[in-house]
């Protein structure tokens, strides 16, 4: 063994990685169909897709969680079966998945030395586990502490150990599956910064991400996913986000969507100095002040669990508050039930479509009339009017563009993005006088997103108060007037969109203020 | 006549029973610490500890051999608990719902067999005192902690030894880790299924073996129901002992504390009904838990079945 193919980890690197021909199919869809994917060590390769483009299904297979229906993988030259995680783990193939696969009530280490052997049989080695891993973050510059249980660490911390893990167990390719999606801008530049070490070093990194800024920001190249079918590889250096943009969705796309100009009326929904508590039992809010007016739409950014929940669900009426007032055109609504502030013609899109939005189990008719199922003409006299609902829906269906086999079909049937189509058609088209949006684009692919955000900027041409929460902070620039960042329950700033930059709002989402003179990033 | 209850020799029947009177508890709970450790909710103690507690009184009683009996109990108790993991890991069950299902079995098949093979209460001579030269003649000391049988003093020593399984064998990081993340577990390629089987057929012995203390060892007679509710009780503890075989060993001792207490106020004749003594274990546990519940976090993937996705 050269010191040239050796990671400073001590683990032979993977000079190169082949996937060819793979094709997976389940019941009723082909979701990967005869698709070519390589890496080579030293090089990041983006992959790119939308929601169900096959992305997970490729990466699942090469980690070893699918097993493929036609197809090779190629290591260094050499077809290799993956039959598990572990094959993979074996063969040097590490993945950090979206969702954290860490027991937040253990520490670094016991998560770091699970289902690995120990090297006192029976027992566990914790101490030669921690000191490995204080080695490795020294290696590669990762500041951990191997006694500190999970459930302490900031997300960004947890990722860590996500690729300490990896490392432990000699990853030499890592799969990284939307790594950013829960990162504050600060922690995706640290991120970065980490992944071209790692890089320069010899591993060999695939970055799943629907994000094309980053894409084009870190990869050296990347492949293009839609309908399970490759589209394309190109070397990043080649290819401009526009063309990323419209081979990912297949048409073309906007990307700065049209914000028109629009007068700003007077405040429509204020919110007076308003406390509440959290699930946990900790404030939830402390004191929050805003304003929103008509013909404005009022970005809340903030990283997650920073009372954003609370913020929707005390406007709407779910959670009481503990102090403060709400008031919504002039009108105080403080305290009143959900259904008196939906009768004031307030409408809330929830974060938790599937499980606040929508009744799985329940029609796309029905849910569409969930909100005003006891008014004329839904209903009268306690009955309701088939008829009329089953008309109501398929105007709205054909209005939004909700992709159904028919307006019978069950809620949970349905795509994510038209599950979003149906709670957006419900809250728009009884004409509200102000929107709670909340995240409500998360999980969507480009072309839902693009779909809900014109949705929300029609909306604030026609002068309603919208009150957008959201952690993309390309979507808080994107479309919002003003901007407040929540942190600990509090509103740290309201900054106009003209002087917001991610830099600015990332420092106030981390609790700094910029002018208190904190450190400023270069 | 309250005044009785103070006496040293009351006080110190009342420990030495107190600690008796906790083995079942002990094991029953102990091993439904393990499982609920792992994700799953065991409400089917109650029946394994019926079951087993008349296969070993009949084995006794057949066979005239108590560690056969012990040992039938526990493969009873296995062979319940082998059906209550297909049913939880492989079918998906509803785990409070299948739980009561064991339950009732247990309930129903030792009645059953009760009835078809023995009819008529019958005593067999259980385990007898274990003797400690010295120690045991120590005056009270020796009643309550050295003239024990030999289930008595295995329950104790479970404690500890669960404790370190738990805490300091990669066994029990992988049975915490599939009771907290099952998925985090799965994907670093341990076998939830089979953690969980491990798990629940080791709490279906230790109910096997709770049952057999029952009948030949503290008791030495089976009755049908002999159990009553202990199993549950049981249950309650692992929630009252947050999930750490101290704490489990805290909430048995005190339930057996006082439920060897009113025993005694029966005996001793002290004019309270007998029907709120026989209460007071029971009260106890409602109000336990009522004053624990939100004290601690139960495993977050308890109750829940395990199904990869994606």
């Amino acid at each position: 063994m050269t010191e040239a193919n050796t990671l400073p980890s001590g683990r032979t690197r993977i000079d190169s990685l082949e996937m060819r021909g793979i094709t997976k199919r389940f019941p009723g869809v082909l979701a990967s169909d005869h698709v070519d994917f390589d890496v080579q060590s030293g090089e990041v390769h983006a992959l790119l897709g939308e929601n169900g483009a096959g992305k997970s299904t490729l990466m699942k297979i090469l980690y070893g969680m699918y097993r493929p229906d036609e197809g090779q993988v190629l290591l260094n030259g050499q077809p290799v079966t993956i039959a598990s995680p572990n094959d993979s783990i074996n063969l040097g193939i590490g993945m950090i998945h979206q969702h954290f696969m860490l027991v937040p009530t253990l520490t670094v280490a016991e998560n770091v030395a699970l289902g690995l052997p120990s090297s006192r049989g029976l027992l566990t080695d914790l101490d030669r586990v921690s000191k490995r891993i204080l080695e490795l973050a020294a290696i590669y510059g990762l500041k951990i502490d191997p006694d500190a249980y999970v459930w302490q660490l900031s997300v960004g911390q947890q990722q860590r150990v996500e690729i300490i893990k990896a490392l432990y167990r000699g990853a030499a390719l890592l799969i990284l599956d939307e790594p950013t999606a829960v990162l504050t801008p600060q922690e995706v530049d640290e991120l970065f910064v980490i992944m071209h070490q790692m890089v320069k070093d010899g591993h060999s990194l695939i970055f799943i991400s629907h994000k094309l800024h980053e894409v084009v920001e870190i990869s050296n190249r990347v492949t293009v996913l839609r309908d399970g079918r490759k589209i394309g590889t190109r070397p990043t250096s080649e290819i401009t986000k526009q063309d990323l943009a419209n081979w990912m969705v297949g048409r073309e796309v906007s990307f700065a969507p049209d914000r028109g100009n629009v007068e700003c009326g007077g405040p429509r929904l204020q919110l007076k100095n308003v406390s509440c508590g959290s699930d946990r039992g900790t404030p939830g809010l402390r004191g929050v002040s805003l304003d929103v007016c008509s013909g404005e739409i009022l970005g809340i950014a903030g990283v997650s669990g920073n009372g954003q929940r609370e913020l929707a669900e005390v406007i709407s009426g779910l959670r009481k508050s503990t102090d403060g007032q709400v008031i919504l055109e002039g009108q105080e609504i403080t305290g009143l039930s959900p259904a008196e502030i939906t009768d004031r013609m307030l409408s809330y899109i929830p974060e938790e479509r599937m499980r606040d939005g929508m009744i799985k189990d329940f029609s796309i008719a029905e849910n569409m009339i969930l909100r005003e199922h006891e008014k004329k003409p839904y209903s009268r006299s306690g009955f309701l009017n088939l008829g009329e609902i089953s008309r109501h829906a398929d105007e709205l269906i054909a209005q939004f563009h909700v992709k159904t086999p028919s307006r019978d079909t069950m809620a949970k049937n349905l795509s994510g993005g038209n599950i979003q189509k149906v709670v957006l058609a419900r809250e728009i088209f009884r004409t509200p006088r102000a929107i709670i949006a909340a995240q409500p684009t998360r999980g969507l692919d480009i072309g839902a997103t693009e779909y809900v955000r014109d949705q929300l900027l029609e909306q604030r041409r026609k002068g309603v108060a919208v009150m957008l929460i959201s952690e993309d902070l390309d979507e808080i620039l994107a479309l919002s007037d003003r901007i407040a960042v929540l942190y600990e329950g509090r509103v740290m700033d309201i900054v106009p969109r003209d002087e917001a930059t991610p830099a600015r709002l990332g420092l106030l989402m981390a609790g700094v203020h910029p002018e208190e003179g904190a450190p400023v990033v270069k | 006549m309250i005044s009785e209850l103070f006496s040293v020799t009351v006080l110190i029947g009342i420990l030495a029973s107190g600690i008796r009177l906790a083995t079942p508890y002990l094991y029953a709970a102990i091993g439904e610490t393990f499982g609920q450790k792992s994700g799953v909710l065991n409400l089917g103690v109650e029946g394994q500890m019926l079951l087993g507690s008349f296969v070993a009184f009949y084995v006794a009683l057949t066979t005239g051999n108590l560690w056969l009996g012990l040992l039938a109990a526990m493969l009873v108790g296995a062979i319940m608990g082998l059906a209550m993991a297909y049913v939880t890991v492989n079918l998906h069950a509803q785990q409070g719902i299948s739980g009561i299902g064991f339950y009732l079995f247990g309930l129903g098949m030792s009645e059953l067999l009760f009835q078809r093979f023995m009819g008529t209460v019958e005593t067999v001579k259980g385990f007898p005192k274990l003797y400690f030269p010295g120690l045991s003649d120590i005056p009270g000391i020796g009643e309550i902690f050295f003239n024990q049988n030999i289930l008595v003093y295995g329950a104790y020593l479970l404690v500890p030894l669960a404790w370190f399984v738990l805490n300091k064998t990669t066994l029990g990081l992988k049975i915490r880790a599939v009771g907290e993340n099952p998925d985090a577990a799965d994907s670093l390629g341990v076998s939830v299924a089979r953690i969980r089987y491990f798990t629940i057929i080791l709490g279906g012995t230790l109910s096997g073996i709770a049952g057999a203390s029952l009948s030949i060892a503290l008791l030495n007679v089976f009755q049908q129901g002999m159990t009553s509710g202990l199993g549950f009780i049981a249950v309650a503890l692992v929630y009252f002992g947050a999930w750490r075989p101290v704490g489990v060993l805290g909430g048995a001792l005190l339930f057996s504390l006082v439920n060897s207490l009113q025993l005694w106020i029966q005996v001793l004749g002290i004019p309270i009904p007998s029907d709120i003594a026989v209460m007071m274990p029971y009260v106890l546990t409602i109000l336990v838990l009522v004053a624990t519940v939100s004290r601690v976090r139960a495993p977050s993937a308890l109750t829940k079945p395990f199904e990869r996705g994606d």
